[in-house]
Parts: C-alpha cells; structure tokens; sequence
C-alpha cells in the first residue's frame, strides 16, 4: 500500500484521505450494506412471518388484518399439531446421530488414516452428491425402498434391498430417516473432518505412548477437541431435517407428515395457522442453537 | 385436480432449486416429463392445437374485435359483489393490449412447452391483447394470488370460485357479450360455482369427475362401488391412494349418503357438524388403509403403475397415462356418484384490463381452443361444438356429450355456513373448518 501524497489532488487520493480521516463512515460504507441487508431481508421477514401469526383468516380463506391469538393457540395446543412436532425432532434427531455414526469413522479416516494425496479425492467424494438434485436422489431412495409389492406388483421382488437383503424398511419413518442421513451427511463430515485435520497428531502419538488404547484415545482426546465440530455439523443436520417437508412427501407417500408439511399444506389454505406453526420450529432452533453454543459449536469452526 | 400436478411438477423443480444443491437436469426432467406425457394419451396434439388459421375461424365472433367505443371499458365493477347486476358492463371497448391471468397449468398454452400447442399466440395476434400467463398449482393459490388484485382473470376450480365470489375478488360476467357462450352445455351454466343469484361469474372450461381406480388382478369382478375406498377393500386394504385435500372429505360425504341414509346427508358439500364429524370418522378410520395421499398426479401415476397402490380416487388423465405404460389398471364412475369439477374463467373486480379478459373468456370456450386445451389437458370440453374438432373418440371416453353421466356428478363447491343444500334450519360447516379438519387429520 502506498500513502498518499498530502498535496496529491487527484480524485481518488482526496476519497483516501477522506476515508482515513471519517473512520465512522468508512465503517458505514463498508458495513452498512450487508448490515442493512441483514436486517430489512433477513430479521425483517422473520418478524413480518410472526405478525403475520395473528392475523386473523375470513372464511374466504382472505387474511384480514384482525388481531386474534386463536391461530397461535391453535398451533400450540391441537393435539395433532404437537403429535407432527415431535415426531419431526424425533425424526430430525435420529438423522443428526445416524449421520455423525457414519461421519465420525468417514472423517477420522480422510483426516488421519488415508495419505494425504487422496485426501483431496476423497473430500470431493463426499461432497460429490450434493451436485445430484434433491428430487433424484430422493426418487432413487424411494425406488431403493420399494417393497414387494406382493401379487399384484408389477415387477416382482421389490427394491433394490427387499430384492438383495430381502428386507426393507418399507416408506416409514425409517426410511425418511435413512434418506435425510443420506442428504446431509456432508454437512456433518465437513465440520468434523476440519476439527480432525486442527488435531496435532502428536497429541494421538502421546496419548499412545502414554498407555491410551484406541477407544481411551477417542473418548479422552479426539472427542473433546471434536465436540465444537460435532455440535456445528448436528446444527445442519438438524435444522435441514426438521424443515424438510419434500422427503417425507416422496417417500411415504405424504402418509408420515412433519412439521414442514403441515405448513407447506397450510401456507395456501390458512397462511395465518400457517405462520403460527413456524414459531414451532423457530422455537425448537433457537432451543437448540442455545444448547450447541454451550458446546461451544460457534468458536473456531 | 390434474393441473396442479402437472404444475405440482414445476413446484417441485422450484423447491429443488431451493433446496440447495439442486441441479439442472433433474428439474427440467420434472417439470416436461408430465406435460409431454399428457400430450402423448391426448393423442394428436398437434392436429388440435388450434393453428393460426382454425383459431381465427372466431373472428365471426365479432362484437369483442369489431367493437368501436373509446378506449376505455363501459365497466365499473368495483364492489359489484353486494349488488351483481350493477357491475355488469354492457358493451366492450377496444383491448387494452395486455392481459394478465391465471391459469392452471396447461390450460393457456402459448407453444413454449410444445410448438405445437397453441391457443394464445393467435388470441394475441386477433386482439393484440399480449397475454400473461401466472401458472397456479392449487385452487388456494389461486385464491391468494386473485385477492392481490393484480390479476385479471383466473381459470378458478369450484373449490375456489365461491370464495373468490363472496370475498368481492371477482366481478358477475355478461355473457351475451361472450358469443361462444351460447354453445356451452347447458349442464354446465349457472351452477351454485359459477353464479350467484341468478347472475352469471364466468364461462364453465371444461369438467372431469374424479373416479374410482383399480388394479384389475387385484379386482377379478370389476367394482362399481365406492365401499372400495371405506372399509371394504378386500386385496386393496393398505393399498389405496386418496386425493390429498380438504375438498376429499366430500367423498367420505357421498359414501356416507348411501351407507349412512339416516344422516340424510342430500348434497356432499352441504354438512352440517352432525354430518360432518361423521365424515371425519369415516376418513379417520379410512387411514390404516392408505398407502398413499397424493397431491402430484405422476405420484399417483407411479404407484399404479408398479402395483404399491391397488386402488383410489383418480382422474381420467391419470388412468390414461398409467394404461399407456401398460399398468394393469381400470377406473369407473361409482355407483353412488362421485366428485368432480367444472372450472370456471373468472374475471377480477379489479381487472385492468376487463375488455381483453372478455375477449380471452369468449376465445377460451371457442370450439377450436377449447377443443385444443380438453384434449392438451385431458378433460370434458365445455363447448358442445369442441367434439367435431376432437380426435375420434376423445369425447367418448371423457363422456363430454352424455348428460346422464354428469347427472350423479358433485362438482366440487366450496362449503359455506349457509347450507347449499337449502337448509335454513342448520349452519353448515364452511370450507375454512374443512381446510382445518383436513390438516389436523392428516397431522
């Protein structure tokens, strides 16, 4: 960088010195966009979705600007509604642990185990499915998934599992599990392999050294340096699982409902119930986003 | 109905798109696969898509194009819903070069999805009314996107024109100002979903009836009744698809008309709760039985064709496409009525531009395009003059000409308090509760 000349009159030497003299509007140019952004785009919308929570819906099915709470209470205390709720954290928590099994040995094995000139090839690997589209590979799994469809099928013997292994979880929970694991699990090797690759490897030579079995090296070592990482990756498969309102409509058939469906349904038919069942899952991150905080999931990932 | 799932695909695409990660391919194969599809079972499309010259055969329809008054329209329609006759314009303008409305998907073709296919360009370049076409999926988003005020017209299902109606989005319709209105069916004119008081909202497009599918090794013995799709099975228990939408509780209603008589339930969109909670029994109980709550029409499609489901309420077009890939499937009309729809062209009540929208009403239900959309789209046309342009057969199989098979047809309506049956000694239960009682039982 060069300083610029005090008795240099060219146009952008005066805007230099202008911005070195203003700190705060420099600040202003730089910042004020993305800030402004953040707020009108980002918060702004959030808010308008929890107001739109209260208005009140005529029976034209027209949002009227009547203030009524009914929606809210509704969203909260339909037994129903609370049923789909926590069968979407069930859900959603069943892929974030199926995901960091397979995660955890995927990571730790790229990181650590493999020479480092596959490693490049072996991250692309990882990240290669997330090029596939959602509704190809959700498709695929549902075809993977088919039962045999018994007498009357059209083609005998099922899908890919019922016709190797000869069982298959069917279009259940199950397999809406198993296919959101399959959709996110980058996002949950990605943060782990980064913690794995921070780890000094002498830390694992100590450890061996000093007595550790492996399983004593994973628990006392790897794992709380990994925490922050496996805290980051849970957030991602946790939330996308949660939202997610495609994959359970493919898989089983619309049949196994969570929280995203009933407000992609209602968004049309009753956008202020609509609105109010979103305060579910915003609430439900928050709790979360607060949970993994205290482990720390925001600090050098 | 079909169209939302021939749009349904392109929602679809759009959420992949959202969904992060999506790529190019797979969207642009969801989103064409079923449009050409339907084309193929339509047969002929390119003989019907209603060329240049055939479509301009309307231009002996002379008052929309010939009209010579100022400008601007002879209409006020503003809050023409409390009084309808007021708003009611009595003579047309010139157009006023464009037009903007919405359209299931398949129902204002301009040849971008096939050359071939084509009733707007020719409306354009009669009218020079440039046209603009907002795709819609579902008959609540059609709703929503007419309550903007931004649109002109709409292509409105019976589940939605009450609504539009009674919330002041659309304005009564003149039809001696929409020639081609004199050759609709007269099955099909001033319905409870198209009028109101005696006053006419729209032009009736077309009409289909939902019907009853079964895999016919599963069904030896053909059935005929709706005890199919409540509680009497037989091989299809666990096996049946229903349509996903607060609208299907009326199929539980016209199954509870025969099997329940002492409900003296007379119209399958007039319930009062009494009525009502006992169709929500019957669809409560309906549920261990069903594989499938279909909203995308290849879903259904799909599952009939590899045999997962073996029976369900379907559409024409549907068993069209599947028997064509060979699925081993029939579908029939049950005995005890069934459900169906006649759609409606709506125009807005805050239309800007009110003369071309009566011109693009008079050129939907002319033979030659209605002809071209019944068989692009795979339904009954409207116009009784659309058959002879038909390919051979087409109207047959849609029953577009026999009356009688229309007669136990329960178009869909959208539920009001005020009974359609002509109770006035009960409320009945509003589409709104529908809508609520849908969710929660599917939640």
């Amino acid at each position: 960088m060069t300083m610029v000349a005090v008795g240099d009159r060219s146009a952008p030497a005066r805007v230099s010195r202008f911005l070195r003299r203003h700190r705060r509007f420099s600040l202003f140019v730089t910042l004020g966009g993305p800030v402004t952004w953040m707020m009108l785009v980002y918060v702004g919308s959030l808010l308008v979705l929890v107001a739109a929570a209260f208005f009140k819906v005529d029976s034209n099915s027209k949002v009227t600007t009547d203030f009524t709470t009914q929606n809210v209470v509704d969203a909260f205390t339909t037994g129903s509604f609370i049923q789909t709720v926590i069968r979407s954290v069930l859900i959603a928590l069943a892929v974030t642990v199926l995901c960091l099994a397979i995660a955890l040995p995927m990571a730790f094995y790229i990181a650590k185990i493999a020479k480092p000139r596959y490693r490049r090839g072996l991250i692309v690997a990882v990240l290669l499915p997330l090029w596939a589209g959602y509704l190809v590979k959700g498709y695929a799994w549902k075809s993977i998934f088919t039962p045999d469809a018994g007498k009357f099928a059209a083609r005998k013997g099922g899908g890919f599992l019922e016709a190797t292994i000869g069982w298959t979880p069917g279009f259940g929970k199950v397999a809406i599990v198993i296919t959101l694991a399959y959709l996110w699990l980058p996002y949950m090797v990605l943060p782990i392999y980064a913690g794995l690759e921070r780890l000094p490897p002498s830390y694992l030579d100590a450890a061996g050294d000093l007595g550790a079995r492996p399983f004593r090296t994973f628990r006392s070592v790897i794992m709380p340096i990994l925490i922050p990482s496996i805290a980051a990756g849970s957030i991602f498969t946790f939330s996308l699982s949660l939202g997610d309102y495609i994959t359970p409509r493919i898989i089983s058939g619309a049949k196994v409902q969570m929280i995203g469906n009933l407000i992609d349904q209602l968004q049309q038919q009753n956008q202020a119930l609509s609105a109010a069942l979103t305060l579910w899952p915003i609430a439900i991150i928050i709790v979360y986003l607060l949970g993994m905080s205290r482990l720390h999931a925001f600090e050098n990932v | 109905m079909r169209k939302q799932r021939m749009a349904g695909a392109l929602g679809a695409t759009l959420v992949l798109l959202l969904a992060a990660c999506g790529s190019d391919d797979a969207s642009s194969g969801s989103s064409s696969a079923p449009v050409s599809a339907v084309a193929t079972t339509s047969g002929g499309v390119d003989t019907t898509a209603a060329p240049d010259d055939t479509t301009s055969g309307s231009a002996d329809v002379p008052v929309v194009s010939t009209a010579d008054s100022t400008d601007l329209p002879v209409i006020s329609t503003a809050d023409s819903s409390d009084i309808p006759a007021a708003g009611v314009p009595t003579e047309l303008g010139k157009g006023e070069g464009e037009l903007n409305i919405i359209a299931w998907a398949g129902y204002a073709e301009d040849g971008s999805t096939d050359p071939a296919v084509d009733w707007v360009t020719p409306f354009e370049k009669e009218t020079g009314c440039s046209v603009n076409v907002k795709t819609g999926n579902t008959s609540d988003e059609m709703v929503q996107l007419m309550q903007t005020g931004e649109y002109d017209g709409v292509s409105a299902s019976g589940d939605a024109t009450t609504r539009l109606i009674e919330g002041g989005e659309v304005s009564p319709v003149n039809t001696d100002l929409i020639p081609n209105y004199a050759d609709v069916f007269d099955g099909l004119k001033m319905k409870p979903w198209n009028s109101k008081d005696g006053q006419a909202y729209g032009v009736p497009h077309g009409r289909g009836a939902n019907l009853l599918v079964y895999n016919t090794e599963a069904f030896p013995t053909p059935p005929d009744s709706i005890d199919v799709m409540f509680g009497a099975a037989g091989d299809a228990a666990g096996k049946l698809s229903v349509y996903d939408s607060p609208i299907y509780i009326a199929d539980a209603a016209i199954y509870l008309m025969s099997s329940q008589p002492d409900l003296k339930i007379t119209n399958p969109y007039a319930l009062d709760q009494k009525q009502f909670d006992a169709a929500i029994e019957v669809l409560k109980t309906q549920k261990s039985d069903v594989t499938q709550y279909w909203s995308l029409y290849t879903d259904q499609q799909t599952a009939l064709e590899s045999g997962t489901v073996l029976a369900g309420t379907t559409w024409q077009v549907i068993v069209g496409l599947a028997q064509a890939n060979d699925a081993k499937i029939a579908a029939v009309k049950t005995k005890e009525g069934a459900t169906g729809w006649s759609d409606t062209w709506m125009i807005s009540s805050k239309a800007k531009h009110p003369n071309c929208m009566y011109m693009w009403m008079n050129h939907i239900i002319s033979p030659e395009a209605n002809a071209a959309v019944a068989e692009w789209f795979g339904e009954a046309p409207s116009n009784a003059k659309s058959c002879a342009l038909t390919t051979k057969g087409f109207c047959d199989d849609y029953h577009a000409e026999d009356d009688q098979y229309w007669d136990d047809v329960w178009y869909w309506t959208t539920a009001t308090e005020t009974c359609l049956d002509g109770r006035t000694d009960v409320k009945c239960v509003p589409y709104s509760e529908w809508v609520n009682a849908w969710t929660e039982l599917r939640a």
